[in-house]
């Protein structure tokens, strides 16, 4: 226990405390920290039991959870799962673009544009509102099926461009949602200060509304990610069909288990960098208010 | 102040106990069906409507996935006894004792088939080739039919005249997803270019038909159905040789299922009998189609 009245609590800015309360505090929250600790370890640890301990497990261990096949279904996994990063890297870079000039187009207001206006409103309207895996399904043996000439008829191509369009429109509206929450005032600021109506944008706009809307954006890649895997409705090995072709020929789940777990750990970064960056936004935005 | 701490010490410690018994409810409960509706195997091979241990007595439950395609079922309809598959499962059913109105018809899809745990079904017909690997899983009946795969492209594909297994291996071979048709692709035929997989023998026509594939791999029958009666400019190009001991289909049931004595002697009696025969010239016949040379 150390003495409660310590150099910090005298450094500027940090409001002077009871040096009792403190140590009260601080003891709570040891107790605090103790209990959450202990109530996690029975509460997994109960979990645990009752999954294996439960009349199926030996079963499901020998059907989900098996090494031998998890080994033998490794090296076509990993192939597998080389096309759904490249199809989640082509179709990011594309969507990054496309939806910040579908949601520009969107916010203009000069009575000329009025079309430019439609037309982005109206491909949100469509993309948003159609199910991806039509979209894929249509374009991936639609086109194709138009035998024009000079047009590439591959399912990887057609897929990516499914995902594209369909994602462009998700991330139209969260990219729109950043630009309406900048106040006008900012706007009406840049614009009295001499910048153009573009500057303006350029400039103020859009770096306080990429930077509020990261968390979300982010979000949208992370479920773009997991939706490479029905560009396979059309014909492609990705990592799913990969799973699911040693699945029906083994009559054991395991690969699927197998390739829920790279999604995760590819993923999972991506998911604990939003975190950061959200817990970071707030910070920002509450400093002073707590 | 002690008083709020102890309530929060309590609430803390009562939680993964009320977790507990909330897992506990659902596992005996899961105890209970499961125990309740997997019987010991019977040894008597008295197989008769009121002795066998059918999912629900009296009753025999025949599943199949859906769509349930031609040559193996008409209409997409189990139940009209047409097709293959659904005449071999009423002709079982009448082995066994079972009149056609004792039959009620399930839909499986395939994946789910083979999970554990009680089946939903006494046995499913869904053209499901018997192999070591999935015998681990599930219980086989013996086959009731032996089947070759078979080569369908279109007429101006640059393989319609193939004649040797090394002609196909340039080719972009497209198959149904958990059919032994794709193990046939990359085992037997080993193409140089990574093969498609489509969910159904649709979607496998669709890209052939945009020329996303030079050819597909099927089952004999299927080739000579969708040749005759889905493509007008499609050919059987042709088929493969059975391998060692022939791929069979044959009836899946739950591992361990007390039907699988029965269900073989009744396929066995049909053999012996001819009938399985007549069936099978009924719904699945076709002209010879030619056989590839290595």
């Amino acid at each position: 226990m150390t003495t409660p009245a310590e150099a910090p609590l005298e450094a500027p800015g940090i409001p002077y405390v009871d040096p009792h309360r403190r140590q009260l505090s601080r003891r709570r929250a040891r107790r605090d920290g103790i209990v959450a600790s202990l109530s996690t370890v029975v509460a997994f640890a109960v979990l645990a039991y009752l999954v294996t301990s439960s009349p199926g497990w030996p079963k499901v261990q020998e059907t989900f959870f098996n090494l031998d096949e998890a080994l033998a279904a490794w090296p076509s996994l990993v192939k597998a799962f080389a096309l759904n990063i490249k199809i989640f890297l082509v179709a990011e870079f594309f969507i990054l673009i496309l939806s910040l000039l579908i949601a520009l187009g969107r916010g203009l207001r000069a009575p000329v544009a009025l079309p430019v206006r439609i037309l982005c409103t109206m491909y949100v309207d469509f993309f948003r509102g159609v199910p991806t895996i039509l979209v894929i399904l249509l374009l991936g043996f639609g086109v194709p099926a138009l035998q024009l000439k000079g047009v590439t008829n591959s399912p990887v191509v057609w897929g990516t461009v499914a995902l594209i369009l369909s994602y462009t429109a998700y991330v139209a509206e969260v990219y729109r949602a950043g630009i309406e929450s900048i106040h006008p005032s900012q706007r009406a600021a840049a614009r009295s200060l001499g910048l153009s109506s573009m500057q303006t944008t350029r400039y103020v706009v859009l770096p306080q509304a990429v930077r509020r809307v990261t968390p979300p954006l982010l979000n949208d890649f992370i479920a773009l990610q997991k939706e490479t895997a029905l560009v396979s409705l059309l014909g492609p090995i990705e990592v799913l069909r990969a799973a699911q072709i040693s699945a029906s020929s083994n009559f054991n789940y395991t690969a699927y288990v197998v390739a829920a777990l790279f999604f995760v750990a590819i993923t999972l970064p991506l998911t604990r960098f939003t975190d950061w960056l959200q817990r970071k936004d707030t910070r920002r935005r509450m400093a002073g208010a707590v | 102040m002690g008083k709020p701490m102890r309530r929060s010490l309590l609430l803390s410690a009562a939680l993964p106990a009320v977790a507990a018994l909330a897992l506990a409810g659902c596992a005996s409960e899961a105890d209970t069906t499961a125990g309740s509706s997997s019987p010991s195997p019977s040894t008597s091979a008295d197989c008769s409507p009121e002795t066998l241990q059918t999912l629900t007595p009296g009753t025999l439950t025949v599943a199949t996935d859906s769509p349930a395609y031609p040559p193996y079922f008409e209409d997409n309809d189990p139940s009209n006894g047409e097709g293959f598959e659904s005449a071999v499962a009423y002709a079982v059913a009448e082995q066994l004792g079972f009149s056609q109105d004792q039959v009620t018809w399930i839909t499986e899809p395939f994946n789910k088939s083979y999970a554990p745990g009680a089946k939903d079904f006494d046995f499913d017909i869904n053209q499901i080739s018997i192999t070591p690997k999935r015998q681990k899983a599930v219980d086989f009946s013996e086959g009731y039919y032996t089947v070759n795969q078979a080569v369908v492209a279109l007429e101006d594909s640059p393989i319609a005249n193939a004649t040797t297994l090394a002609e196909l291996q340039s080719a972009r071979l497209g198959a149904q997803v958990g059919t032994t048709s794709l193990d046939f692709i990359t085992e037997q035929i080993q193409p140089t270019q990574e093969p498609m997989v489509y969910n159904d023998t649709n979607d496998a026509k669709s890209a052939l038909e945009n020329g996303q594939i030079d050819a597909i791999v099927v089952d004999l029958p299927t080739a000579y159905y969708v040749t005759a009666a889905e493509f007008d400019n499609a050919k059987i190009v042709g088929q493969f040789a059975a391998q060692e001991g022939g791929e069979e289909f044959g009836l899946l049931m739950a591992k361990g299922s007390p039907l699988v004595q029965c269900v073989n002697q009744a396929l066995t009696s049909l053999k012996d009998s001819g009938q399985l025969q007549e069936i099978q010239d009924t719904w699945l016949v076709g002209e010879d189609a030619p056989y590839f040379t290595e």
